[in-house]
């Protein structure tokens, strides 16, 4: 069976600065993956070069996306093609409607596809249900995309997106970061609700508490640019008691 | 022996004479406006066309850029009329008055003159100017030589007068459309008076071959009476290789509202040049002006907001967006007169640069005789956010999609100024197209 997603002994750079530093890393269908470490060990680097974030120089190695080479692919036919990022700090865009900016990149994904696009009341009615399962006030969805929303709404925001865009791979980098312990349950009841059997994800966090919502099949550590280490998700409670300072030193 | 030194004339400024001493009998008018006109003619022969050293004309050098006169236009023929009809579609169906100017000339069979609104009245600039009865000077342009020149050859247009009270439900439609495809020089001269307590929304859109390199020069005068409440509406979209040229001057009268909406898409060489005065307590003015350009075009919007009365306002917002080697230059000036206390000014210039020679020049300008006043004025420029590009490409937007909707966004609050919803969906089409072709 081919895996959802296959990264071999990649290796990026930014600004001549080695961040990814040999990375090898398999996701099964219907899995969920906790990618845990310290700051600078490459975390976001590594969800911004799957998204294909302009920037970052692939010195090695090679990413497969249900086989297909994604490295070669820019970042709106990797969207159509089943990956999804919800970034940790969702960028405002002002005199974009967000409503206007979901039908567009839902609409933009079916064409590459070769699927028939949505009409705006078909995509009216289907974002309408999603908002609603994740308490967000219809009326922030005439309003310019991100524009004056509370982090914990930006976060909610991108959950929306992806539920709409129904990934085949989801990408969630810091998640929890700057949400209330209300958003974040609400956030996180919003991504199990995607948990699916063809559908993978890559849970990216710094801290364990995450994962109390967002329960993860399989956890690594990423220090230096690498995997250091792979376990079950009681890994991740056994971090949270030693930290991550015996990778630091590993890695080193 | 003195040597005189004078400045060696331009083909262009020596075929203008020519056109003058050839045309000035045959132009519409009675004795006052030949007077004006030589007067005129003559303001602008001691100075010739302006250049870059005139500073209201620092960016567009007119000696360089308008190379030779143009013969003027003849009286339009059937076909050219024909035309006509089919001028202005870019708010086709939405039911506005439609008067049509075809090479110049009013055409009042092409337009809709039936069953006018209560209180207004139409008629044709050539048949004001025979009875004199049109203003010809433009006060508020000074000395400014191609205002000079449009004094001088004003030949036709309209005159339109709004009752006071009236409240006109139907915009009405100015199309100014060039038909021939032989080069000429058009003159128009238009008017709007509002009496107070009026209100309209008024529409100007010229257009016109991409194959000839016809001339425009235009100007419009506006009268906004007190309480008065006037939406103007201007697209310059004129043919590729067209030169144009437009003078509007508007006088606001107290407590009356002027809102002025300006998009340039067309021409080879555009000059917006707007003079507003804010001549009533309370008078409010609000410009939002937008150029979107690319091949080689040069389009210049010069702005002059006088404020001559106690608590007037005004608010002046320019967008440009430039691609390939495209110029667009923006020039505002707010002058507060003494004693116009309270005034409250402020004045916003945007440029987006799409390549490496796209060029904006933005010269924002405050000069403020009053203590009691709030003015301000900001400029900024720059490229497309690469940041947030990528956050659309990464939702699966395609690169020029991902970058139309940002700069769509970006001339979004200039659009978004028309109050009149289907004028300003139109617009947003008409703007969707614009990008379309950036493929």
């Amino acid at each position: 069976m081919t895996a959802l997603l296959e990264i071999r002994g990649l290796k990026a750079e930014i600004d001549d600065r080695q961040i990814l530093n040999g990375l090898d890393l398999t996701v099964n269908k219907g899995e969920i993956h906790a990618i845990m470490g310290p700051n600078g060990a490459g975390k976001s680097t590594l969800s911004y070069v799957l998204s294909g974030k302009p920037g970052y120089e692939i010195t090695a190695g090679e990413v497969f996306l249900n086989g297909e080479d994604l490295l070669a692919m820019d970042p709106d036919e990797r969207a159509a093609k089943g990956l999804f990022l919800a970034f940790q700090y969702p960028l405002e865009i002002p005199g974009v409607a967000t409503l206007t900016f979901l039908r567009t990149a839902l609409n933009a994904q079916r064409k590459k596809r070769g699927e028939e696009e949505l009409s705006s009341p078909d995509v009216l009615k289907r974002v309408r249900e999603l908002a609603k399962q994740l308490s967000i006030d219809p009326d922030m969805l005439k309003r310019p995309l991100n524009v004056g929303f509370s982090g914990g709404e930006k976060k909610r925001n991108e959950t929306l997106q992806m539920a709409l865009l129904e990934p085949k791979l989801c990408v969630l980098d810091e998640t929890d970061s700057g949400l209330d312990i209300d958003a974040l349950r609400i956030v996180a009841d919003g991504v199990n609700r995607l948990r699916a059997a063809d559908r993978g994800m890559i849970v990216i966090t710094h801290y364990q508490r995450l994962l109390d919502y967002i329960v993860p099949d399989v956890v690594h550590v990423l220090a230096a640019g690498r995997i250091v280490k792979t376990g079950g998700k009681e890994l991740a409670l056994e971090l949270e008691a030693t930290g991550y300072a015996q990778y630091q030193s590993e890695a080193a | 022996m003195n040597a005189e030194i004078r400045p060696v004339k331009t083909a262009a400024e020596i075929g203008l004479a020519d056109l003058f001493a050839s045309a000035r009998d045959s132009l519409p008018g009675g004795r006052n406006a030949e007077a004006i006109r030589r007067d005129a003619f003559d303001r602008f022969a001691v100075q010739g066309l302006p250049h870059s050293r005139i500073e209201a004309w620092k960016y567009t050098d007119l000696r360089r850029l308008l190379r030779d006169a143009k013969p003027l236009v003849q009286r339009p023929d059937a076909p050219a009329r024909s035309v006509g009809r089919e001028a202005g579609a870019v708010f086709a169906g939405l039911a506005l008055r439609r008067l049509v100017i075809v090479d110049g000339a009013f055409a009042p069979e092409l337009s809709d003159l039936t069953g006018l609104d209560a209180g207004v009245a139409v008629r044709a600039t050539a048949e004001a100017l025979g009875a004199d009865e049109m203003v010809l000077p433009l006060e508020m342009a000074g000395t400014d030589a191609v205002a000079a020149l449009n004094t001088a050859f004003a030949a036709d247009g309209v005159v339109i007068t709004v009752a006071p009270g009236a409240v006109v439900e139907r915009p009405i439609h100015l199309v100014f459309v060039t038909t021939g495809t032989a080069p000429a020089a058009m003159f128009t001269r238009s008017r709007l008076e509002l009496g107070s307590g009026a209100a309209l929304t008024l529409v100007e859109t010229y257009e016109g071959p991409d194959q000839s390199d016809y001339q425009v020069n235009a100007a419009l005068q506006v009268d906004v009476g007190n309480e008065a409440r006037l939406d103007h509406l201007k697209i310059t979209g004129e043919g590729a290789a067209a030169l144009h040229i437009a003078t509007f001057e508007a006088s606001i009268g107290a407590g009356a509202s002027y809102r002025d909406i300006g998009i340039t898409t067309g021409g080879a060489v555009v000059r917006n040049q707007l003079f507003l005065r804010l001549t009533g307590e309370g008078a409010v003015a609000n410009v939002y002006q937008a150029s979107l350009l690319s091949g080689r075009q040069h389009a210049d919007t010069t702005l002059v907001v006088d404020h001559a009365a106690v608590g007037s306002q005004s608010r002046e917002v320019f967008k440009a967006v430039v691609d390939d080697e495209a110029r667009a230059v923006f020039q505002g000036r707010i002058t507060v007169q003494p004693g116009a206390q309270q005034t409250d000014a402020r004045m916003m210039a945007r440029a987006l640069l799409l390549s490496d020679e796209a060029v904006a020049n933005c010269k924002p300008e405050l000069e403020i005789f009053a203590d009691d006043v709030q003015c301000g004025h900001g400029t900024t420029t720059g490229a497309l956010d690469e940041q947030l590009k990528f956050y659309l490409m990464a939702r699966g937007i395609p690169e020029k999609q991902a970058e139309a909707l940002l700069i769509q966004a970006f001339v979004g609050e200039v659009i978004d100024a028309v109050a009149h919803d289907e004028l300003r969906e139109a617009l947003t089409q008409a703007m969707l197209d614009w990008l379309k072709e950036r493929d």
